[in-house]
């Protein structure tokens, strides 16, 4: 898979020690039209170097809020995270985001999206730019389509080139919110495969935030289960399978079907709103 | 190449519409010329240098007057989109000056600038500014939030996020802004130049001015149709690859 290149190239191209993360105490809350919401109920947590991390809930449990607090997105109200001991008080290229809408540029081509955050890294040349993007394209398979134009994309192709323009700038940690909510479910089975081989691969702490209890079990080492109103960490579950996992397998749907039966019995309404 | 011949078949049956209504005598030649009349006209007149020299000199001045107004445009677009003190300010007499049709300037330009080439500048200043102001601040307002939250997490900060994320987002705004500011210049000129004589250079507009102080028809029409065709061509060198670009790019609907 990895072929070896010469210079910079392949510095940039190494694999970074993934990051620790620690979340200690976060608490946030907003103003809406009926009242304060507390999404976030001094919520403590521990992701370790490399772990795959799946945290799942209904929506409106503050998931999504967290994610963008580890991002350095938003800012906690109260509490802090910390990303290899140090506080996180903006967003940063360590900590790469991948949304549920792909937010690719649609100004810039395939390639010109996955440059994007290589620009921004002043240490390289552009010919290490361009081998670094060309590197990371041929990781999500989307070689030939590099020259091609962001709409003209489908949804699981849109994710891939996001997932690469991810990856590219190297960061430690992986964010990603939702991302394959509004896939099929063909291509997101295909995607859980792909997902699994790159974190072993390229060795990134995953933080991923999902309602898709099934996806959850599949790629997690561990789900958290998150409950809303407030959002608090409700229940975790160690996941004990062997990788790669296939998502069909019996094993797996028993965990899934531990993780519903544990949603399903804090709040039996708002379980409707997750999928097995 | 279909395209083209049916085309050209729709100009010269228009063509020959017109010198079957100029034979039939209805109207004084005086007031209804002959196609060929026209012709004549637009071939002494290039010939004798007139119309270059009158269009050069509009060209320089809408020209001149549309970068200025681009060039003011475009930051005063960002500021007010940026800062709510500029969009209650900037953003406000904006939107009221875009309303007033650009040839209410001209007698306030020339009261205050004579009749000078600073006079038409500000003319045509005051007819392009206002909408790409207008258009670079709902260009800026609709850019998707989750563009300038991506580029956050890549380490792209606030010039690099203005200049690299926003301002192409809003790209496709800023284009239909500077095609709607190009429109209003070339009409607030032609307006100035058919209003004032100046004598540091006959513009088209003067032209045609003469041609009817002259009771010359067919300069009026053919001065006419040069200004249509200066617009078409405006149009197809340089707004429509633009267009095309961006239709291509962002994938809307090209028709």
């Amino acid at each position: 898979m990895f072929r070896h290149k010469t210079g910079s190239v392949t510095e940039e191209l190494q694999v970074v020690a993934p990051s620790k993360l620690a979340i200690e105490e976060v608490s946030k809350s907003f103003q809406t039209t009926s009242g304060t919401v507390l999404a976030l109920d001094r919520i403590s947590l521990q992701v370790n170097e490399a772990e795959f991390v799946c945290i799942v809930g209904p929506s409106g449990c503050g998931k999504t809020t967290l994610l963008n607090i580890i991002a350095g997105l938003e800012k906690p109200d109260s509490g802090r995270v910390l990303a290899d001991s140090k506080p996180v008080t903006s967003p940063g290229r360590d900590r790469l985001v991948m949304f549920q809408e792909s937010a690719l540029f649609p100004w810039l081509n395939v390639f010109g999206n996955v440059l994007f955050p290589l620009k921004l890294k002043p240490q390289l040349t552009n010919k290490d730019r361009r081998d670094v993007a060309k590197y990371y394209l041929e990781l999500v398979d989307l070689t030939r389509f590099e020259r091609a134009n962001i709409h003209e994309l489908s949804g699981g192709m849109k994710q891939r080139v996001a997932l690469a323009r991810a990856l590219a700038p190297n960061p430690r940690v992986l964010l990603m919110d939702e991302p394959f909510a509004a896939l099929d479910a063909l291509t997101r089975e295909q995607f859980y495969g792909d997902l699994q081989k790159i974190w072993k691969e390229r060795k990134k702490t995953i933080v991923f935030v999902t309602h898709n209890v099934r996806e959850a079990a599949c790629l997690g080492d561990r789900v958290l289960l998150f409950s809303p109103h407030p959002g608090r960490i409700q229940e975790e579950f160690v996941i004990n399978l062997p990788r790669p996992r296939d998502i069909n397998t019996a094993d797996l749907v028993g965990y899934s079907g531990k993780i519903m039966r544990a949603l399903k019995s804090f709040n039996a309404n708002r379980a409707a709103e997750v999928i097995t | 190449m279909r395209r083209f011949f049916s085309a050209a078949a729709f100009f010269v049956l228009l063509m020959l519409l017109w010198q079957w209504v100029f034979q039939l005598r209805i109207w004084s030649p005086v007031l209804v010329p002959s196609p060929l009349e026209v012709l004549t006209y637009l071939k002494g007149a290039i010939a004798d240098g007139t119309l270059g020299h009158a269009t050069v000199t509009t060209m320089r001045r809408l020209l001149t007057g549309y970068i200025v107004g681009l060039v003011g445009g475009l930051p005063l677009g960002l500021l007010t989109a940026r800062w709510t003190l500029f969009r209650d300010t900037i953003g406000t007499i904006s939107l009221g000056l875009q309303t007033l049709p650009s040839i209410c300037w001209v007698p306030l330009a020339l009261l205050w600038f004579g009749q000078t080439e600073a006079a038409m500048l500000f003319v045509v200043v005051m007819g392009t500014l206002w909408s790409v102001v207008i258009a670079t601040e709902t260009g800026v307002r609709n850019v998707p939030p989750i563009y300038r939250r991506a580029a956050l997490t890549m380490g792209s900060r606030r010039l690099h996020i203005w200049l690299k994320v926003i301002l192409p987002a809003a790209l496709p705004f800023i284009v239909s802004g500077m095609k709607q500011g190009w429109a209003f210049a070339w009409r607030s000129l032609m307006a100035a130049e058919i209003f004032v004589t100046i004598l540091t250079g006959f513009g088209l507009g003067q032209l045609l001015h003469y041609g009817r102080e002259l009771n010359a028809m067919e300069q009026v029409i053919a001065i006419m149709l040069v200004i249509v065709v200066i617009g078409l061509l405006a149009d197809k060198i340089f707004f429509s690859p633009i267009e095309k670009f961006l239709h291509r790019r962002w994938g809307t609907s090209q028709a």
